[in-house]
């Protein structure tokens, strides 16, 4: 049961759902923030896909599939802009209704300029592709996703650790009142932040899209719930929570599709969300806890 | 004279709720008199959205907790009670797989919203009670979690939802005059329940929970009444909706719903009953206008898919910016006060210097 393709599997989708966290988290971590717009970069992201591959013939893949990341990234920051800084400062639930309404306005907006149906996205040759690995064939795509992971990962936290304002973003996931007060400007933090989340948003997208190799206007619904509770699971308060939590979410996955009986594997996402209301009542800051958070009475 | 005297006293205490409830009268009767169909079915929605969202509010107004899976309660409270108000013949066409125990019951239509909204509050009951102990973030989204447990069984359980397809073959019961009496008493149970202890202790736990707590406020137990009254209340406005319009399937249930009726609710101001009855009235007008105008475009061979949520949510967004307790801020529309009637206040309550 456990083979090598299983496992690569696994691993491969636990990659992106950690992105998907880790884009969520980042974002989280500073404002305070469940940014329900979050699967519409996705979305966004797999139109411009569309866009530029039915626009150029020309254009390589991958100049494309930057580009897509790229837009997402804008996109993200945008909305920082124009929806989320104005309300900020006022309150948080105005701030939740607000990211609610974005997510609701981008969506609609996919379905009235462009189409409800859906849309090809170009996918390289190499995508469909797979290597003999130990006996078993392992698709390319898989093993690049959780190098791309890797890799970003990787970057992201020399970027952290290693630049002036990585410390600035770590700093105002800690303590955003006392960052301020040392001189850290507020909107430069959080713009980044918002950058960084729309760019995994992205990077996760080209993944996304490949599986059915078409984008909808309401593809961003999953990864958006899978990113909600790889972040329970994880915890909200730190990045590392919600890296180990999105692969963690890729296991349990990956488990309950295998010893799901037939008749309950439809209510997999139920079980998923009952993880997630099960953790949040006994250990409400996930398994990787950060700082203390005072979100429950009683 | 007495009488009269304790008339306005109790009018100025209670001048809100007779603002509200004569200008909703005066619609219903305007759209009785005057209205086309269109008008006719327009109004009956708003009512039944009124019910809807005024149990939004008696949670999240009071609490100050965002609650996603209000509209899941709804969606349990339709599938409840059409199951209890078909008839056998039209259970066996719709549902061939329900359990036999269900399949030749056959109640009156109001015994059924009765039931269907009683078993959504006790599925909120039951789902709820350990979900009161959190706030902010976490409570958000467990509510979503709770929207999307409830949406995953609705889509699959088909024995009894007919699954993802349409459930048809329900009788249309729910006329404007139903649901204008709901949708009334809805405000009236509303502006009540704000007003009562345990309304106070809520928004008290919703202003300063570690206060709240320090004079004794059981913030949990005041959470969970007000959840389980919001969930009966949206459970009730499920079997008037089921009702009226008679075919659905479970995705009535979902996201674009629950959009629609936050933005009806922090449109108005979700601190007060005022604000969610403006929000309902206004948001309602303009969703199913511009529905209207959208499904025309449509029926011309425009494509115009998406347009009334692309305006409401936009609209949503600069309001929130502009004022993000909404229009009225949380604060209820009441009588302006006037000499005579404090004249008379103080009549009653003894001469006390002013």
């Amino acid at each position: 049961m456990l083979t090598i393709d299983f496992l690569i599997n696994t691993l491969s989708l636990g990659s992106l759902y950690a992105m998907l966290a880790l884009g969520l988290v980042i974002v989280y971590g500073i404002l305070k923030l469940v940014n329900f717009a979050y699967g519409e970069l996705l979305m966004i992201a797999g139109y411009t896909l569309y866009i530029l591959g039915g626009l150029s013939t020309t254009l390589p893949w991958f100049v494309i599939a930057i580009l897509a990341v790229l837009v997402a990234a804008a996109i993200s920051y945008l909305t920082e802009m124009i929806a989320f800084r104005p309300v900020r400062e006022k309150s948080l639930t105005a701030m939740l209704i607000t990211s609610f309404a974005v997510s609701t306005l981008l969506q609609n907006a996919a379905l009235l300029i462009i189409s409800p149906r859906a849309r090809a996205v170009p996918l390289p040759d190499f995508f469909s592709q797979s290597v003999a690995l130990a006996g078993s064939n392992i698709p390319i795509r898989n093993i690049l996703s959780i190098v791309t992971a890797v890799v970003l990962f990787g970057a992201l936290s020399l970027l952290l650790k290693y630049t002036v304002l990585g410390i600035a973003l770590r700093a105002a996931a800690d303590d955003f009142r006392m960052t301020r007060l040392l001189g850290v400007p507020a909107n430069l933090v959080i713009s980044t932040a918002f950058i960084i989340s729309g760019f995994f948003a992205g990077v996760v997208a080209i993944f996304w899209t490949a599986r059915t190799a078409s984008v909808t206007p309401t593809i961003g619904a999953a990864p958006l719930l899978v990113a909600f509770v790889a972040c329970v699971i994880g915890g909200m308060s730190n990045l590392l929570g919600a890296v180990v939590g999105g692969y963690l979410y890729g296991i349990i996955y990956s488990l309950l599709s295998l010893w799901l009986p037939q008749y309950l594997l439809d209510y997999r996402e139920a079980f998923m969300f009952l993880i997630v209301i099960l953790i949040l009542l006994f250990r409400p800051s996930g398994l990787i806890r950060g700082n203390a958070s005072s979100e429950r009475v009683g | 004279m007495n009488l009269k005297l304790q008339f306005s006293k109790w009018f100025r205490t209670n001048s809100t709720i007779v603002l509200l409830l004569v200008p909703l009268l005066l619609l219903a009767l305007l759209t009785q008199i005057f209205g086309g169909s269109l008008l006719y079915r327009i109004v009956t929605v708003l009512f039944i959205n009124l019910l809807l969202v005024l149990g939004l509010q008696t949670f999240m107004g009071n609490s100050g907790i965002l609650s996603f899976s209000h509209i899941g309660y709804m969606g349990i409270g339709a599938y409840a009670s059409v199951l209890f108000s078909m008839t056998p013949e039209a259970k066996a066409a719709t549902l061939p797989d329900l359990y036999p125990l269900l399949q030749n019951v056959h109640l009156p239509f109001l015994v059924s919203v009765l039931i269907g909204a009683f078993i959504a509050m006790l599925v909120a009951a039951v789902l709820g009670y350990p979900l009161m102990r959190l706030s902010d973030a976490a409570a958000v989204i467990t509510m979503f979690a709770v929207l999307v447990i409830i949406q995953v069984v609705l889509v699959h359980w088909s024995a009894v939802t007919n699954g993802p397809r349409t459930l048809y073959g329900v009788d249309n019961y729910t006329t404007l005059w139903v649901s204008v009496a709901f949708g009334l008493l809805g405000v009236i149970l509303a502006y009540y329940f704000k007003e009562s202890n345990i309304g106070l202790m809520l928004r008290a736990s919703r202003d300063d929970r570690y206060a709240a707590s320090t004079i004794g406020i059981n913030i949990v137990n005041v959470r969970w009444l007000g959840f389980m009254l919001s969930a009966f209340m949206a459970g009730f406005a499920g079997g008037l909706w089921a009702h009226f319009i008679t075919s659905f399937s479970p995705y009535a249930f979902y996201l674009s719903e629950t959009f629609a009726i936050l933005a009806m609710l922090v449109v108005g101001g979700p601190g007060g009953i005022s604000g969610a009855v403006i929000g309902t009235v206004a948001v309602t007008f303009v969703h199913e206008g511009l529905r209207q105008i959208e499904n025309s475009v449509n029926l011309q061979g425009g494509g115009l898919v998406g347009f009334t949520e692309v305006f409401l949510a936009t609209s949503l967004i600069a309001l929130l910016i502009w004022r993000p307790g909404g229009i009225l801020g949380g604060r209820e529309i009441s009588w302006p006060r006037r000499k005579s009637q404090s004249q008379d206040d103080q009549l009653l309550s003894g001469s006390e210097k002013s």
